[in-house]
């Protein structure tokens, strides 16, 4: 036990050393939650709008007011002709542009409906999209008020509510996203690269020639690790909290259980590349290339599983994070508890059994 | 026996580094090996570490073969690869505490061992091994080495870039660390750090050429190698020497050259051939053989016949 302990002291005395670890550890983690909170955000906010009136009547001016207070949109000025819009559009002077119909009160009353045109930018298709179902959501609210007033022989009132995330925020989406991956980052990459450095600079000769067990190396190298990521896992839940008010409605023990999991994971997955790499180098190049992008892109971190191909679909249920990310919404979002999660948190453990099994037999006990 | 080498034969590739390899070394001895680079000397050293498999033969370590039973030879042996191995972040104190806590040990238990070799660098025990100078360095190696009161001792070129004042201390601390009775191992490619074993194995290419002891006198044989000093250096004098016809091998020594003849009577032509330079400054003399003459005469017949008479002495 000794022997353990000894060695762990030396590997957290490597950790602070080296201020690279230092600032992947613990700066980085916390840089990147705060850029993607602030800069990857799937919320509209102050979008241009121009407004062509044909009709210049009391509804149509009230609905441009309405469109104006909502708090998304800022004036860009009014139109004149349809031609216009392009050059609006090329100067950057508006996003998106309301076009009024003429007699837009009048067939409003008597036909009990008007035609406004939305048109928009869509150089930029995500915002594009956003802002005409934001303008819509506007209308749609403006007119249902109008047409309180009046007795209609019937009238269907469709009224949506989103469950989790009432704001559709993105930071809701990211939060478990981004945990999974700097967890995968910090796990995997770390260790797969102290274990090759030790190759590299020769130490893991005398490691070798000596009557350390090979669990006793890899325990002892990536138990700091597991120390430092439950650290940051914590971190993020605490950022994702006071800064962008992400709640955690369920245990924090049961999240924090499953990081743990999922730590484990990634570590005997740093410990499989290690036994494959020569050079920190190519440790480093294969957890970026082999886990970061398969994270980021397969997992539904960013782009919903749902709609890929098939054959990607099935890639994604062998990628770890799609798994835990699961998870990590239902705790943190939904207050889900263990009985919800079982069958994903089933699988990571035998992801977990299957990798720890590979490394530990795939470790030379020799040169070479 | 400390070890037995068995002979061993180990490839690279097409590369024969090791071919029959065949030694003993002897309980509490200072046994050598020496050889230019790429002779196959680390290989050797990572086979008795229990690091590499021979192809053929066997080895063993006070009776653990380093195959079979590799848990128990890396209990009882303390190895020092050729490469600087220890970590360059940790400080010198924080090393040696790394290495004993790893053989189940502490630094006091076997501060009694170590003591000649760390007290040198004591003073230093705060700084960090990466900012220690080459012969510093390969001290604190060799205390980690020893922490754990090893059986055997391998020392894979433990000189090698170390300042010549350095290495003189070194091999007094080796003789030191012999008289407690730990058998010891160690490569050089320096032909004058030999003389300080008891016996040394001569390799090259992968082939044992020779084990010879220092100590012993050679046996009598009529004075065929002789020894050239000048004041105005002996290079000059080189080629001529070769070419005389009694001349059966030449070189450099240090500052001086030296001759082996054919004949006895060859004397006579290198008489007639120094006198001709007519260098006051010149002297010369008939010498014993040291392992440096008998290792180069060896290496001048390259692969003849010499390595199956191994063992000699």
């Amino acid at each position: 036990m000794s022997r353990f302990f000894g060695f762990v002291k030396k590997e957290f005395q490597h950790i602070f050393r080296d201020v690279r670890t230092l600032v992947i550890l613990f700066v980085l983690p916390v840089v990147m939650i705060v850029l993607f909170g602030f800069v990857v955000t799937t919320e509209i906010r102050d979008v241009e709008v121009g407004i062509l009136d044909r009709s210049m009547d009391e509804a149509s001016i009230r609905a441009t007011q309405k469109i104006f207070s909502s708090g998304y949109f800022i004036p860009a000025g009014y139109l004149q002709h349809e031609e216009e819009i392009g050059e609006f559009f090329r100067s950057g002077t508006a996003k998106v542009v309301v076009v009024f119909e003429e007699d837009f009160e009048k067939q409003m009353q008597r036909e009990n409906r008007a035609a406004i045109k939305l048109i928009a930018d869509a150089s930029d298709a995500n915002s594009a999209q956003l802002s005409l179902t934001y303008l819509q959501g506007v209308l749609m609210s403006y007119f249902q008020s109008v047409n309180q007033d009046m007795q209609l022989p019937w009238s269907v009132h469709v009224e949506s509510r989103m469950f989790y995330n009432e704001e559709l925020k993105g930071v809701y989406m990211f939060v478990p996203g981004l945990m999974a991956m700097i967890l995968m980052l910090i796990s995997a990459m770390m260790t797969s690269v102290t274990i090759t450095r030790e190759k590299e600079l020769g130490t893991m000769e005398l490691l070798l020639a000596s009557p350390l067990k090979p669990r006793e190396i890899i325990l002892g190298k990536v138990t700091p690790y597991v120390v430092l990521s439950l650290v940051n896992a914590l971190t993020i839940v605490l950022l994702g909290y006071l800064v962008f008010d992400v709640p955690v409605v369920g245990s924090i023990w049961l999240l924090m259980l499953e990081c743990l999991l999922f730590i484990t994971l990634a570590l005997s997955l740093g410990v499989l590349i290690s036994t494959n790499a020569k050079t920190q180098q190519v440790a480093m190049f294969m957890s970026m290339l082999g886990l970061m992008l398969p994270t980021i892109l397969l997992s539904g971190f960013i782009f919903p599983i749902d709609n890929m191909p098939k054959v990607l679909q099935w890639i994604s249920a062998i990628m770890p994070p799609r798994w835990f990310i699961v998870i990590v919404k239902n705790i943190m979002l939904k207050g889900a508890g263990f009985a919800f999660i079982w069958k994903e948190t089933l699988i990571l453990l035998g992801m977990t059994f299957l990798l720890i099994m590979a490394s530990v037999k795939r470790f030379k006990i020799r040169l070479n | 026996m400390s070890l037995i080498i068995d002979h061993i034969d180990k490839s690279f590739g097409a590369l024969k580094a090791l071919d029959q390899i065949d030694f003993e070394v002897r309980d509490g001895e200072l046994f050598g090996l020496i050889g230019p680079d790429g002779a196959g000397k680390s290989t050797l050293f990572r086979i008795m570490a229990s690091l590499l498999i021979p192809e053929a033969g066997r080895c063993t370590m006070h009776g653990y073969d380093v195959v079979k039973d590799y848990r128990e030879v890396r209990k009882i042996i303390g190895y020092m690869p050729g490469r600087f191995s220890l970590y360059m972040d940790l400080t010198v104190e924080e090393n040696l505490a790394f290495y004993a806590r790893v053989f189940g040990t502490t630094v006091t238990e076997n501060y009694d061992l170590i003591r000649d070799v760390y007290e040198q660098i004591a003073p230093f025990k705060k700084r960090l091994a990466g900012k220690l100078s080459g012969g510093m360095k390969q001290k604190l190696a060799l205390s980690c080495a020893l922490i754990h009161r090893p059986q055997i001792l391998l020392l894979d070129e433990p000189t090698t870039g170390v300042d010549a004042v350095s290495r003189r201390e070194f091999w007094e601390m080796l003789k030191g660390i012999q008289k407690q009775g730990i058998c010891t191992v160690v490569s050089t490619p320096y032909m004058d750090e030999a003389e300080m074993c008891d016996r040394v194995a001569m390799i090259q290419k992968g082939k044992l050429l020779d084990i010879s002891d220092p100590s012993r006198p050679a046996p009598e044989e009529a004075p065929l190698l002789y020894s050239l000093k000048s004041n105005k250096g002996v290079y000059a004098y080189l080629d001529q020497i070769r070419n005389m016809e009694a001349c059966k091998h030449a070189w450099l020594f240090g500052d001086q050259l030296h001759v082996t003849l054919r004949t006895e009577e060859g004397a006579v032509e290198m008489r007639a051939l120094i006198e001709s330079w007519g260098d006051p400054s010149i002297t010369w003399k008939a010498i014993r053989p040291s392992i440096e003459d008998r290792f180069m005469g060896l290496m001048e017949h390259g692969s003849e016949s010499q390595l199956t008479n191994g063992e000699q002495i």
